[in-house]
């Protein structure tokens, strides 16, 4: 049975990179404006963003429009969050699939007494 | 153990199981089909489904209800998308208000494609991936009573064997 492992490459190749995790840092402080956060490095807005889109992707932020602002905050909890719900989903698939294979077990035992209709 | 692979990706909040079972693809796709089959693996010990509309036809509707201990009856509905009997099923998965209609309130649908196909010696393999909207969703189903404990689990087990003893006294 394979399980597959926490996906800590994607985690940390997004915290590889310097101004991630000063994007990342800033946004434990508190919620960045997207357009306030670009103006703290040297680079385009259209770069910015692209580092918080791949943050994103690792699930490390989340961004969210207020208004007419968009905000980056922090979501390290949000990833311990979705991996514990998937884990409780797999648990209860794998009970599930736990009661169909009883149930194909007793029509196999069955069988020989009647055919399964 | 019949499940042979789980996959987990929480960027796309969704969760695949490869399970294999000593049946025809058939037999599996009457676990889906038989409304009353359904109910004995759909909810947990404690939480019984009932479908009060079953057909898995594409762009057909099903209807259900939870009842939980508390004697609370939670409902939810599929939209069967696509059906391939017995091969395939894409079924969009959300709750219900009290008269069965789509409740817009709550989060979701989510959505599950299910694949049954032949293996090697007669064994079939299922696959269901589940893929969720967003994590609200994901809580609500969850509190909706589709989740149990490994005691209760044991508890069903210790049920089914025994019925099947009264059933094949009976019979």
């Amino acid at each position: 049975m394979q399980v597959a492992p926490p996906d800590f490459d994607r985690m940390f190749g997004a915290l590889a990179d310097a101004t991630r995790r000063d994007i990342v840092r800033r946004a434990i402080d508190g919620e960045q404006g997207i357009l306030e956060l670009a103006g703290h490095y040297p680079m385009s807005f259209a770069a910015v963003q692209k580092h918080v889109a791949i943050l994103e992707r690792a699930g490390l932020v989340t961004k969210e429009r207020i208004g007419r602002r968009k905000v980056v905050r922090a979501n390290l909890e949000g990833v311990l969050m979705v991996r514990r719900l998937l884990d409780r989903y797999e648990e209860l698939w794998r009970n599930r699939i736990g009661r169909m294979t009883d149930l194909l077990a007793e029509t196999t035992t069955d069988q020989g007494k009647e055919t399964h209709r | 153990m019949t499940v042979t692979a789980v996959r987990k990706d929480p960027d796309q909040l969704t969760l695949t199981l490869d399970a294999e079972f000593e049946a025809t693809p058939e037999r599996v796709w009457q676990l889906w089909a038989d409304p009353r089959q359904l109910e004995r693996w759909w909810g947990p010990p404690g939480y019984p489904a009932t479908f009060t509309k079953h057909d898995l036809a594409p762009g057909s509707r099903v209807e259900y209800y939870m009842t939980t201990p508390e004697g609370e009856t939670p409902r939810g509905y599929w939209e069967i998308v696509e059906s391939e009997p017995p091969r395939y099923l894409n079924i969009r998965d959300g709750f219900a208000n009290e008269d069965g209609t789509n409740n817009e309130e709550m989060p979701g649908p989510g959505v599950m494609n299910v694949t049954i196909a032949p293996v090697a010696d007669g064994r079939t393999r299922m696959t269901i991936e589940s893929i969720f909207p967003d994590t609200a969703t994901m809580e609500q189903l969850l509190a909706m009573g589709q989740e149990e404990g490994l005691a209760e689990a044991v508890g069903q087990i210790d049920a089914i064997l025994a019925e099947d003893t009264v059933a094949g006294a009976s019979r």
